[in-house]
C-alpha cells in the first residue's frame, strides 16, 4: 500500500539519530520560548530560523516543525496559567483554561491540553499522509468568494462564543477588522490610518495588541481590586492529573475537536485558528451533563476541544503548504521561507521530487508530538509551581516579559509605546464590559477578508450576489446566518445568558 | 434621558466614535467602486457598520432596563498609571530618547526601573524585596534572552559599551 510505504520511507528518514536529536532540540527550544508570555510560535520560529541555516534541508525542516509544536504547546501553557495567549489560536484556550487554573485545576487543564494535542496530532498526521493528494482538490474549489464567506462564518462563530452582549461582540469584531486594516494597502500601496508614522505603515503587530489588551489590561484590572478581595488563584491545587470524571468529559470533546480541526485545517486561511474557535463554539452547543461546570467558568471541555482542534488543524494545514505551496498562516509562511532558503520550491512537485523530505517531515511531526508529551507531562508540576508565586512578584515579571516580547519582535521601542496604548484600551474594554477575544480574531482576518472580497467582486464585476450564488460560498454564508438565528432564538438566548451570568 | 446601562452606553459611544473616525478617515483615500475597490472602500464600509452598531448599542442602553444600571465603576488610576508608566520607562531607558538627549541605558537599567515602578501599583511597597525581584529578573532575562536566544537587545548603557 502506498500509505504504508510512504510512511515507512518517512519514518526511515526521521528516525535517524541525528534527525531525532534535531526534533528534540526543536521541541525543547520551542517549549522554553513559547512558555515566555508574549512570544508565540511566529516570533519563536523567526528567532530560531537562522539557527537552521547550516543544517541539511530535511533536518532543518524537522527542527523547525519541532519548534513550531513546542512553541504552540508553550503558548497554551501561558494561556492557561497566566491568561496570556502566546498566539492567536490559544485565545480560546484562555477562556476556560485560565478559569480552571484559578480554581486550582491547572494540572488537569494542562494535561487535557497536552493529551488532546497529542491525540489530535497523531490523527492529523495520519490524515495528512493518507489524504494529502486527494484533499488538495477540495482546496482548488475555493475561490475568493468562498474564502470571504468562510471568514464570515468563522467570525460569527467567534461571536457566538463571546460572553455577554451579542451586539457588543459583533462590534468588537468590526473594530478588530478595522484595526487590522491599519498599514499599507497591498493593492494600491497607500498607507492607511498610519498618521504618517513610518512604523505604522507595517500595520499594528498582533503581539502588540494581544499583550496590551490581554496582558496589561488584565493586570491593571486585577490590581484595581484590593489585594484581599482578589481572586487570582486559589492556593490549593487539587491534583495534577485529570480525574476520571474529567476524562469522561474530555474524551468526546477531544474527538470532536480533532475531527473539526482536521477538516478546517485543510482550508487555507487560518485553519488552526478557525478550528479552535469552531471547536469551542461546537462544544458549547453540545448539551451539558448535569453538574458540569458552565463554559467560561472552567469547563475542561473548553480546553480539550480547542486545543485538539488547534493541533489537528496545525497538522493538516501542512497540506495546502506542501501540496499547493500556499501558506495558510504566518507560521507556515515562515516555513515557506525556510524551504526556499534550502532551495526547495514548495508546491505539488515536492511530493514527487523530494519524497524523502515530504514524508520525512510528516513522520517527524508525529515524532515531535510524541516528544512534546514526554517532555511536558512531567513538567506540569513545575509550571504549576509558577502559580504559587505571590501576585506582587508575578505581575512585574509579566509586565517585563510583555515589554521585552514586544520590543524583540521588531527591535523597536515604538512597539513599546503602542503596547502601552493598547494596555489602556484593554482596561477601557474591561470597564465597559467588552470582550476582547473577538477583536483579536477580527484583527487577524481583516486584511484577508478585504483581499478576498476585493478579488471576488473584481471577478464578478462588482456584483455582490456572487457571494450567495456560488453554492459553496452561499452554503457557508447560510450556515453563518443559521448560527446567528440559533443564538437569537429566545430559548437559546436565555440559556446563553444563563451560562454567562456573573457570579 | 436616563442611562439604563452605563457600560453599554459608554461602549456604544466608543464604537460610534471609532467607527465614525475610521469612516471619515477612509474617505480621504480613494474609495472606488465594488468592482474596483480603492483603499478606502472596505474601511469606509466597516466604519459605517461600526457606527451603526454603536448607535444601536447606545440606544439599547437607554431603553432596556437593567437590574443595577451596569455601573462602569471607579477607574483604577493607580495601577493604570504605574503599570503603563513602568512600560514607558522601560522603553525610554532601553532605547534612549534622542529628543531629550537621553542615551540608551540598556536592558538591565530598564528592568530595574520597570520592576520598581510596576511594584508601586500595589499597596505595601517595600524596596528590598522589589530590588531582589529586579535582580532575579535581570539575571534571568540576561540568561534567557541574551545568552540563549541571542536577541539584539542593548544590555548596558551606550556610554559604557561605546
Amino acid at each position: 500500500m502506498d500509505l504504508i510505504s510512504n510512511l515507512s520511507l518517512g519514518f526511515g528518514v526521521a528516525f535517524t539519530p541525528i534527525n531525532l536529536l534535531y526534533a528534540f532540540i526543536g521541541c525543547v527550544l520551542g517549549t522554553l520560548i513559547g512558555v515566555l508570555p508574549g512570544i508565540g510560535p511566529i516570533a519563536t520560529i523567526a528567532m530560531l530560523l537562522p539557527a537552521t541555516y547550516a543544517l541539511p534541508p530535511v533536518s532543518a525542516l524537522i527542527m523547525l516543525a519541532g519548534i513550531y509544536y513546542g512553541a504552540q504547546y508553550g503558548g497554551s501553557t501561558t494561556a492557561i496559567l497566566v491568561n496570556l495567549p502566546g498566539e492567536s489560536s490559544s485565545v480560546v484556550t484562555c477562556i476556560d483554561g485560565y478559569q480552571m487554573a484559578r480554581q486550582g485545576r491547572a494540572g488537569p487543564a494542562l494535561a487535557a491540553a497536552g493529551l488532546g494535542s497529542f491525540f489530535a496530532g497523531s490523527v492529523g498526521t495520519l490524515i495528512l499522509a493518507a489524504f494529502a493528494g486527494p484533499l488538495t482538490e477540495v482546496a482548488f474549489k475555493f475561490g475568493p468568494a468562498e474564502y470571504f464567506s468562510l471568514m464570515v462564518l468563522g467570525l460569527i462563530g467567534a461571536v457566538v462564543l463571546a460572553s455577554g452582549s451579542l451586539l457588543k461582540a459583533i462590534a468588537m469584531i468590526v473594530l478588530g477588522l478595522l484595526l487590522g486594516l491599519v498599514g499599507t494597502d497591498v493593492n494600491s500601496g497607500v498607507a492607511r490610518f498610519s498618521f504618517d508614522i513610518p512604523e505604522l505603515t507595517d500595520g499594528i503587530g498582533f503581539v502588540t495588541i494581544a499583550m496590551g489588551v490581554f496582558g496589561y489590561g488584565e493586570i491593571i484590572s486585577n490590581l484595581s481590586v484590593h489585594s484581599d478581595d482578589r481572586e487570582v488563584f486559589t492556593a490549593k491545587v487539587t491534583g495534577l492529573w485529570p480525574t476520571k470524571e474529567d476524562f469522561k468529559n474530555m474524551t468526546p470533546a477531544v474527538l470532536r475537536g480533532t475531527f473539526l480541526g482536521s477538516a478546517l485545517g485543510i482550508l487555507p486561511g487560518g485553519g488552526a485558528l478557525l478550528a479552535a474557535f469552531a471547536a469551542y463554539a461546537l462544544e458549547k452547543k453540545i448539551k451539558m451533563r448535569p453538574g458540569e461546570i458552565p463554559f467560561g467558568k472552567g469547563n475542561i471541555r473548553g480546553v480539550a476541544a480547542p486545543e485538539s482542534a488547534n493541533n489537528a488543524g496545525a497538522q493538516t494545514s501542512f497540506i495546502p503548504l506542501l501540496t499547493l505551496g500556499i501558506p495558510p498562516n504566518a507560521v507556515m509562511a515562515l516555513m515557506v521561507g525556510a524551504m526556499t532558503i534550502h532551495n526547495i520550491q514548495p508546491g505539488p512537485q515536492v511530493m514527487t521530487s523530494n519524497p524523502e523530505l515530504f514524508w520525512g517531515l510528516i513522520a517527524s511531526m508525529w515524532i515531535g508530538n510524541a516528544m512534546l508529551i514526554i517532555l511536558n507531562l512531567p513538567l506540569i508540576g513545575m509550571w504549576i509551581k509558577l502559580l504559587t508565586v505571590p501576585y506582587k512578584f508575578l505581575f512585574p515579571a509579566i509586565v517585563l516579559f510583555c515589554a521585552i516580547g514586544v520590543y524583540s519582535t521588531n527591535n523597536n521601542t515604538f512597539d513599546v509605546w503602542m503596547v502601552a496604548i493598547f494596555g489602556f484600551i484593554g482596561y477601557l474594554f474591561v470597564k465597559v464590559g467588552a470582550e476582547p477575544a473577538p477583536l483579536l480574531l477580527g484583527f487577524i482576518l481583516g486584511p484577508m477578508m478585504e483581499e478576498n472580497l476585493r478579488r471576488a467582486l473584481l471577478l464578478s464585476r462588482g456584483d455582490w450576489s456572487v457571494l450567495v450564488t456560488r453554492p459553496l460560498s452561499g452554503g457557508l454564508l447560510g450556515a453563518a446566518v443559521l448560527m446567528l438565528i440559533i443564538v437569537l432564538l429566545p430559548s437559546v438566548k436565555s440559556k446563553r445568558e444563563e451560562a454567562f451570568v456573573e457570579e | 434621558m436616563k442611562i439604563k446601562s452605563q457600560k453599554d452606553f459608554y461602549s456604544g459611544i466608543m464604537y460610534m466614535g471609532v467607527g465614525g473616525a475610521f469612516a471619515v478617515g477612509a474617505t480621504t483615500y480613494n474609495v472606488g467602486t465594488g468592482a474596483r475597490m480603492g483603499p478606502g472602500y472596505f474601511p469606509l464600509m466597516l466604519g459605517i457598520v461600526l457606527l451603526l452598531l454603536g448607535g444601536l448599542i447606545t440606544f439599547k442602553a437607554m431603553v432596556v432596563e437593567t437590574e443595577d444600571g451596569d455601573k462602569v465603576g471607579k477607574w483604577a488610576w493607580r495601577p493604570l498609571r504605574y503599570v503603563l508608566g513602568a512600560n514607558l520607562a522601560f522603553g525610554v531607558l532601553l532605547g534612549g530618547l534622542p529628543s531629550i538627549k537621553l542615551p540608551a541605558m540598556g536592558m538591565i537599567a530598564a528592568i530595574y526601573a520597570l520592576t520598581i515602578i510596576a511594584s508601586m501599583a500595589e499597596d505595601g511597597f517595600k524596596l528590598k524585596p522589589v530590588l531582589i525581584l529586579a535582580t532575579v529578573l535581570s539575571i534571568g532575562s540576561y540568561l534567557a534572552f541574551i545568552l540563549l536566544l541571542q536577541l539584539q537587545i542593548p544590555v548596558w548603557p551606550t556610554f559604557i559599551t561605546g
